[in-house]
Order: C-alpha cells, then sequence, then structure tokens
C-alpha cells in the first residue's frame, strides 16, 4: 500500500473511535508538556545563571597592572614576558594596544581613591570609583533606583544604597532597604572635594634627571547630581575596597586626582600621557580569557582574572537537564502504555475488519503499517499538542513565578525558556516514542490468522 | 447455457488438490475437517461444494483462497503450490489471483460501498484517480451506480452482497469464490446474485467454486457438484445430469 493511503485510511480509522484516541492523544500531549516544561526550567535557569555570571563581570574580565608598579615588590622573575625593569609602562598608548587585542571589548583605567564628600554640608569619607558606560549592562544596576549616567562625562554619581542610608542619617541594615526612601536622594546635589594634581615647570631648568620634575596637588570641588542608587558594588570582588560612589569614567579621568592611599601615585610624575594604576579588560566571552591573558603577558604586563566558572556550570546544568528530562519522560512512558492500550483495544474490536482486509489481499506489512500509522499519528498530534501545553504551561509559571518574586520585592526574571529545538524535538520524539510503542500492537494485527479473525463477531 | 459452457475456457486446470488434509486440535482430539482429499477443477469451470455442516467445505474454500495452509498435502492453484508460498506470496496471491464472496458479506461498516471497493486497489497501489473511476464502474456492473456514498448498513442484504461482488471482482481474479452467497438472502434476490456469478463465469470466462447447502440453486447454476462429507470426496458429479433429473 502506498504512504499516502496508509496516512489516510490511518486518520479515517482514528476519526471512528474519536473519544478514546483524543484521549489517548491527549495522555501523549501530557507527556509531551511535562517534558517540555522539565527541559525549558533546566534551560531557562541555565541562561538566567549564564546572564547573571556574564553581567556579573567577574568571568570575561582580566585586571592589567603594570610590572613596575610598587606592589610586585614580591614578584620573583618573569614567569610571561620581560622582568620588571624592561616593562613598559601603563599608560593611555598601551591601553589602547590592549583594546585592540583580538577578543577584546574594551580596555579602561581602573581609577579608584578615597576622597571627601559634602552632602548638606556634612562631610562623608568613603571610596569613590569611576565607571565606564557599557557598566550600564552590570547586573548590579538592573534593580537600579534613578537611572545610570547620563554621559560618559556627566557630573553626576550613583550612590551604594548603604552610602545612601549613611547620607540619610540612618544606619544601614543588610536585607531592610526598603523602608528607607532612599529615592528621596535622586536629583540632590553632593560635592566631592578631591587634590587635584598639577605638573610643576622643573625646579632646576637644563637638568637631565626627572626625579627632579614636581608636581602640586590643589584641593578643588567637583559639583555632582545624585542620579542613581544601586545595591551592589559592581566592582567589590575586584577593587582594593568597597566603593561606596560611582562616577562616570571620562569626568573622573578629566579630574587627575590624587589619591594619597596609593604609594605610587604619589611618587609618579605626572607627564602629558597619563599612567594608570590598573587597567580592567573585558574580553567577548570568558572562553577567550586565557588567550587575552596570554597576549597581555607577552606586552610586560601583569594581568588578574577569575577561573571559567561557566564550564562547572554547564556540566551541572547538563546533569540538571537529564535528570528533569528523566522526570519529564516518565509521563511519556505512561503515555505511551495508553498508546499501546489503546492500539490492542482497536484490534480486538477490529479483528473481523483486519481479516477481510486479509482475505481480499492485505499483506502483513499493510495491516501492520496501518496500526503502525495510527500510532505516529496520535504521536504527532500528541507532540505538536504538548508541545504547545509544554509552551503555555512554562507562561504560566513563568508569570507565576514572577509575581512571587515581585511581591518579596525581587526584580522579576525569566526562569523558563522554550527554544525551537525543544519543540520539534519534542514533537519528533513523541512521534518515535509512538511508533516505538506501535511495534507490539501493528506485528500482532499483522500476525492475525485471517480464518480465525472472519469468524469474529 | 450447455453449449456456451461448453465453448469456454481452455480445459487446464485452474485448482488440484492431492492428498489434501487439514486437521484441527481440540484439546486432546485430533479432528480432520478436510481429510485425503484429491481432485481437479478446470478453468472457466462453475463448481459447487455441497455438504452437511461440518462436512469441510469452507476449509476447503478457505484452502483454496489461502487463507489457510494445510497440514499436509497441496493445493495447486494457477501452477502455484500454495503451501510453499511465503505469507507475503500468499497475500499477493488473494489479491490478483483470487476474489471471495461470502455469507455475511463482510463489507467494513465504517467504509461507504465506494471505500470498500477501493480497498484492494488501495492494497495493488493503484492510482487514486484511476481508482475512483474502476470502482464506479464495478458498481454500476452490479447495479449500485447510485449509492457509492452509502454505507452497507444503509442498503439492503442483496444489495450488500452486489457490493461485495464488486469488491471481488476489481482486481480482475481468475478465480471467484463464494461461501454461501446466497445465505442471508430471500430467494429472489439469491437469484439475483446467482446471475451475477454465472455472468461473471460466462462472460469473463473466471472459473467459480461456490460453498452452498442449497441443492437446487447448485443443480441449477454450476456443471458439477462435489458432494463432502467429514472432510472426503463422497462424490463428484456433473450438474448437467442431475439438473436434468430434477428440471
Amino acid at each position: 500500500m502506498k504512504a499516502y493511503d496508509v496516512a489516510e485510511l490511518a486518520l479515517r480509522n482514528l476519526r471512528e473511535s474519536v473519544l478514546r484516541n483524543s484521549l489517548t492523544t491527549v495522555g501523549i500531549s501530557v507527556g509531551v508538556a511535562s517534558l517540555v516544561a522539565m527541559l525549558s526550567l533546566g534551560i531557562g535557569l541555565q541562561q538566567l545563571a549564564n546572564r547573571r555570571l556574564a553581567k556579573s563581570g567577574l568571568f570575561d574580565t582580566v585586571r592589567v597592572t603594570s610590572r613596575r608598579d610598587l606592589r610586585n615588590l614580591s614578584r620573583e622573575g618573569g614567569e610571561n614576558g620581560p622582568d620588571a625593569a624592561d616593562s613598559p609602562p601603563l599608560d593611555e598608548s598601551a591601553r589602547r594596544k590592549i583594546a585592540q587585542l583580538p577578543n577584546v571589548g574594551e580596555a579602561y583605567p581602573e581609577i579608584r581613591f578615597v576622597t571627601e564628600l559634602r552632602f548638606e554640608d556634612k562631610p562623608h569619607l568613603t571610596v569613590v570609583a569611576a565607571l565606564p558606560s557599557s557598566a550600564r549592562a552590570n547586573d548590579a544596576f538592573e534593580g537600579i533606583e534613578g537611572r545610570f549616567f547620563s554621559s560618559d562625562s556627566a557630573q553626576e554619581a550613583i550612590l551604594e544604597r548603604s552610602f545612601a542610608q549613611r547620607l540619610l542619617g540612618e544606619s544601614p541594615k543588610p536585607g531592610a532597604n526598603d523602608s528607607t526612601p532612599v529615592t528621596a536622594l535622586l536629583g540632590k546635589p553632593l560635592i566631592m572635594r578631591y587634590g587635584e594634581r598639577t605638573a610643576l615647570p622643573s625646579s632646576s631648568p637644563g637638568s637631565a634627571n626627572q626625579t627632579d620634575t614636581a608636581y602640586s596637588v590643589t584641593a578643588r570641588y567637583e559639583n555632582l547630581t545624585i542620579v542613581g542608587i544601586c545595591d551592589l558594588d559592581p566592582d567589590s570582588m575586584r577593587g582594593q575596597s568597597r566603593a561606596r560612589v560611582f562616577l562616570p569614567l571620562k569626568l573622573t579621568e578629566g579630574l587627575h586626582v590624587m589619591d594619597p592611599s596609593n604609594l605610587r601615585d604619589s611618587t609618579n610624575v605626572p607627564g602629558s600621557s597619563p599612567t594608570y594604576s590598573a587597567l580592567e579588560v573585558r574580553v567577548g566571552s570568558p572562553q577567550t580569557i586565557p588567550a587575552v591573558e596570554a597576549a597581555i603577558k607577552q606586552m610586560g604586563f601583569d594581568t588578574f582574572s577569575l577561573l571559567d566558572a561557566t564550564k562547572n556550570l554547564r556540566q551541572f546544568f547538563a546533569v540538571l537537564d537529564l535528570f528533569l528530562g528523566i522526570f519529564g519522560s516518565l509521563a511519556l512512558t505512561v503515555a505511551s502504555i495508553g498508546i499501546i492500550n489503546t492500539l490492542v483495544m482497536a484490534i480486538l474490536e477490529r479483528r473481523r475488519e483486519i481479516g477481510i482486509m486479509k482475505a481480499i489481499g492485505a499483506s502483513d506489512l499493510d495491516v501492520g503499517g496501518l496500526f503502525f500509522a495510527e500510532a505516529g499519528v496520535m504521536g504527532g498530534f500528541g507532540g505538536a499538542l504538548g508541545a504547545a501545553l509544554g509552551w503555555a504551561l512554562g507562561h504560566i509559571i513563568n508569570g507565576g513565578t514572577n509575581l512571587y518574586l515581585k511581591r518579596q520585592h525581587i526584580p522579576p526574571a525569566q526562569i523558563w525558556f522554550v527554544p525551537w529545538w525543544l519543540v520539534t524535538s519534542a514533537i519528533f520524539f513523541a512521534i518515535g516514542v509512538s511508533l516505538v510503542s506501535g511495534l507490539y500492537p501493528a506485528r500482532r494485527a499483522a500476525r492475525l490468522d485471517p480464518v480465525e479473525a472472519l469468524r469474529y463477531e | 447455457m450447455t453449449a456456451a459452457r461448453e465453448g469456454k475456457g481452455n480445459g487446464s486446470i485452474a485448482v488440484r488438490t492431492d492428498n489434501l488434509c487439514r486437521h484441527f486440535r481440540m484439546g486432546e482430539s485430533l479432528i480432520p475437517a478436510v481429510d485425503q482429499l484429491s481432485l481437479q477443477i478446470r478453468s472457466a469451470e462453475f463448481v459447487a461444494l455441497l455438504g452437511a455442516s461440518g462436512s469441510g467445505k469452507s476449509t476447503l474454500l478457505n484452502l483454496i483462497a489461502g487463507l489457510d495452509r494445510p497440514t499436509s498435502g497441496s493445493v495447486v492453484v494457477e501452477g502455484k503450490d500454495l503451501a510453499r508460498l511465503a505469507r507475503n506470496d500468499l497475500a499477493k496471491y488473494r489479491l490478483r489471483t483470487v476474489g471471495m464472496v461470502f455469507q455475511s458479506f463482510n463489507l467494513i461498516s465504517s467504509m461507504t460501498l465506494l471505500e470498500n471497493v477501493e480497498l484492494p486497489l488501495r492494497f495493488a497501489e493503484v492510482d487514486r484517480a484511476e481508482r475512483r473511476d474502476l470502482c464506479q464502474k464495478a458498481l454500476e456492473r452490479v447495479g449500485l451506480g447510485a449509492r457509492f456514498d452509502h454505507r452497507p448498513s444503509e442498503l439492503s442484504g442483496g444489495e450488500q452482497q452486489r457490493a461485495a461482488l464488486a469488491r471481488a471482482l476489481i482486481n480482475h481474479p481468475q478465480l471467484l469464490l463464494a461461501d454461501e452467497p446466497t445465505g442471508n438472502l430471500d430467494s429472489q434476490t439469491g437469484a439475483e446474485i446467482m446471475n451475477l456469478l454465472e455472468e461473471c463465469n460466462q462472460s469473463l470466462g473466471m472459473t467459480v467454486i461456490m460453498v452452498t447447502h442449497e441443492r437446487s440453486l447448485a443443480e441449477r447454476y454450476s456443471e458439477r457438484l462435489i458432494f463432502l462429507a467429514d472432510g472426503k470426496l463422497v462424490d463428484d458429479r456433473n450438474a448437467a445430469r442431475t439438473a436434468g433429473e430434477v428440471r
């Protein structure tokens, strides 16, 4: 029998016992929906974790320091590249070279200093850090109150929540932030007092010795506007000290702030080209970190990065997906038993029909193929319905979870993700499982003795 | 009619059985439904198998139809020993060589007449467009041209049997087997069906083997009567002679 005849007859037979076959198909769809739901949850959680890690900036950032840095005194010999004596300065030209390395997204100086901030005429000593505009994507700013900097050189500041509470005269209590109306600070002025370093003309003209040059420190004030309040210091894992106030990078660079806590900075001579104590280098993906680090070390700088945690994470989620898949498949296994039951019942009911078909020339293959096709059609419909059901279920659970998170004052998250490949694979998997379930009934129908079958009433 | 019969066929053997046995096990005992039966049926012959219930008529017909396999002996149809054919070849034989008509019509109740008649063409992988045309002609030939889309339950017994005959003839078989074709019909409708069988035999040259209880019907339409009892052949005579005695 031709394939389209088999399909046509299979559909026709399924329509004859529409209730029973529909119930079996619903059984398959529930199985597929549970599989899709479980795997979507696994995939959604994996993506959420990956997104969080990527946004944290912990695993895609390399910190670059100069080997001339006084903090590197204890370093023994060059592991990779030249010694401290031959190491180039970590200045603007080095920054540009690093920024042009393959897989490097951006390289910006790390500016972090202790200074005094005046709010409503009260002084507060704290650590200030500069942030590039790309930090906007960092998850520390996901739940920001107010907004991020309007530009890279805007006279604006973002405060860390505990510091904002301090400005309001409250003692910070971790986890009890909601009661404090920190948003009242938004748009308020903040004055930063700092020391600006300026190079002085050489004290002994004509001297070849550069160490004779001097610099002055001038006390200056910078008027800032508070535009945002965030929960975390995005660089808290990496900085020497935890910053409480953030300023735009270009603005901070232009201030030439003297950091009295930085020994190297105190002895360094400001020239036409600024040198940096450290650079932050953002790479395209965590996997490219080793190559970027090696290239930077070759240039004569020291590097620091955290190990790629996404590798272990992938392994963890592969195991999680496997378990979720097994649990999801349990329902499909029950559904496949339903298919076998339905088809075996159909054989009993259609025993005489099978006998007639054999008497008028149907081969074993024709009869078996018909039952096999009926199983496949039920699997196809059940799979498609199940994938849609799983997708809808995902949306409902995602919505419910986000509603719960919202009530707990936690930012909403996409914990559910149904990729297209999962939908198509689920449908094909359902067809496959149904066909396997149809094997036994099909074989049983094919082997029926026509004389016995014709006697059946 | 006799003249027409004498002129048809080429006299070759259509069906031959040699020491054919079909035994069924019923608990401890062995029932010989067909026992050491040897006979020959020529091409284009119209043969009636007669005998009491349980004499083995239907079992013999099933063996010739390739629906059942002998316990021993052989059934040779158109030169093929059915006992030696593989399952698939036996299915092909039923599809191409044999047409079968049953007492209870055996139409599939969920299908229309057209779909029932179309079924053997589907198994024979005939194209859809061609199928419809062939089915319409076959149904028109048996006088059901206006009832294509009716289901069997909407038809009378005679109409159902005519539809079953159209289905049996759709693949142009050489051998038409009829198991009590008039058993469920009144005498007038039965006569109509018998006329159709006779037409198949005479104008299409088909070999017809009919199982029946009705001796008068057998004597009237068939040219040879084979009597069975306890699975054995007890009498094999020319119907024309019997008909002469009766009429």
